[in-house]
């Protein structure tokens, strides 16, 4: 067993892991933060995108051991008590969401989106960026939508 | 995904030596390609030595006529990179359309040469580009790198530390890509440099890249 250390939504947490614990088996099963889901086996789905200092990345797809001294943000963190981060709202303005599996990973791939392209990115290139994370239920529309009218609200 | 030992190693020799000491020993880069292999169980290493750590294999850099990338340099990195986008910017735009923004956040150069899918993109690039990839042993060219599918000229023990690419009068790449994955199914990467055009086809066979000279 290993012992590691990282920042999760800005607390310091540490936990025993086997060296083969995958970052997203730490994040639901150690520290109960469920909201990260595991939608399949081939890094392909999106479900599981967190935030790794700063940047997207699939948490399915990374050891928990090479999250150690990292700073981490999942779908919990960005909420401030009872409101909603802005692109959370969005999802709900815009009905960006069916059974909302998907939701999580989208909407931590939406904000590194914004992150990088701006508050005005344009639908083509929210499609394109949107590769990564697979929606069986919405046709993408609403997503899509929602992503663009929650990069506004998050330019203010 | 079977259990194994994970070392961080912190240079090349720390890896190289930590690789001769294992039983069934495998190098990780990005991980985007070994973690999914070793969750279906298609390779199950004693040991899993993470290059993460070394500083030395990360980063871009001008070396005369030609653009170094350390092998540790993500598809991120390289897509954004204002040296590779104006020396070479096929390459950079080729970076840029691997995957999607996760799996270019993680993998690397290194990882996707010394990988040899018989349909990324990365291989056509060096082929083409004529660059040479540096290991901790030896420099080879990039037309006897890949030697056949998923198999490389790399020894068990050796490891890329950067890839050299020549700056090119003019080059282009385009893929017909899987729609899921965003693989090639084919794609052809096509540079000219002097009175040489070279066109390097990745995807469309099970097994090398192979170009030709017009
Ligand atoms: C959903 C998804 C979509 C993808 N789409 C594409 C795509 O469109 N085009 C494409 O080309 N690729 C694609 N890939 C593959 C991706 O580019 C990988 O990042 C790449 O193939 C492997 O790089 P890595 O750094 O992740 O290497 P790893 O997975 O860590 O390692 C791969 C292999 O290389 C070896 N290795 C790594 N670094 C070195 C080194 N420095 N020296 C010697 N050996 C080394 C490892 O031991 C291992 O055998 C995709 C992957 C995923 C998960
Ligand atoms: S669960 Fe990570 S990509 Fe599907
Ligand atoms: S809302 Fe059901 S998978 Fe996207």
């Amino acid at each position: 067993m290993l012992t590691v250390s990282m920042k999760v939504n800005e607390q310091a947490v540490s936990g025993e892991v086997e060296d083969r614990t995958l970052l997203v088996e730490f994040l639901r099963e150690n520290l109960r933060l469920t909201g990260t889901h595991v939608g399949c086996d081939t890094s392909q789905c999106g479900a599981c995108v967190v935030h790794v200092d700063g940047a997207s990345v699939k948490s399915c797809t990374m050891l928990a051991v090479q999250a150690d001294g990292c700073d981490v943000t999942t779908i919990e963190g960005l909420t401030n008590g009872a409101e909603l981060h802005p692109m959370q709202q969005a999802f709900k303005d815009n009905h960006g969401l069916q059974c909302g599996f998907c939701t999580p990973g989208m909407v931590m791939s939406a904000i590194d989106i914004v992150n990088r392209n701006g508050s005005g990115v344009d639908e083509a290139t929210v499609r394109k960026e949107l590769e990564g994370n697979i929606c069986r239920c919405t046709g993408y529309h609403n997503i899509v939508k929602a992503v663009q009218a929650g990069a506004k609200n998050m330019g203010g | 995904m079977y259990n194994f030992s994970y070392q961080k190693v912190t240079s090349v020799d720390d890896a190289v030596e930590a690789m001769q000491k294992a039983d069934d020993g495998k190098f990780v880069a990005g991980g985007q390609t070994m973690l999914p292999t070793m969750k279906h169980r298609l390779a199950s290493p004693s040991d899993v030595i993470d290059l993460g750590g070394i500083e030395d294999l990360k980063g871009i850099c001008m070396d005369g006529d030609a653009i170094s990338i350390g092998a540790m340099t993500t598809h991120a990195e390289v897509a954004a990179s204002s040296d590779v986008q104006s020396a070479i910017p096929a390459l950079a735009k080729l970076a840029g359309n691997i995957g999607d923004p996760a799996v270019r956040n993680r993998g690397t150069i290194g990882g996707s040469i010394a990988n040899n899918d018989p349909a990324a993109d990365y291989p056509a690039a060096v082929i083409a580009l004529g660059a040479t990839v540096k290991t901790n042993k030896r420099e080879i060219a990039g037309d006897e790198f890949f030697t056949g599918m998923f198999e490389t000229a790399l020894e068990e023990d050796e490891l890329i530390t950067s890839i050299s690419f020549p700056k090119t009068e003019a080059a282009a790449y385009m893929k017909f890509e899987n729609p899921a994955s965003r693989y090639a199914i084919v794609g052809v990467f096509v540079a000219k440099s002097g009175d040489e055009v070279k066109v390097v086809v990745t995807g469309a066979t099970a097994c090398e890249h192979r170009g030709m000279r017009l």
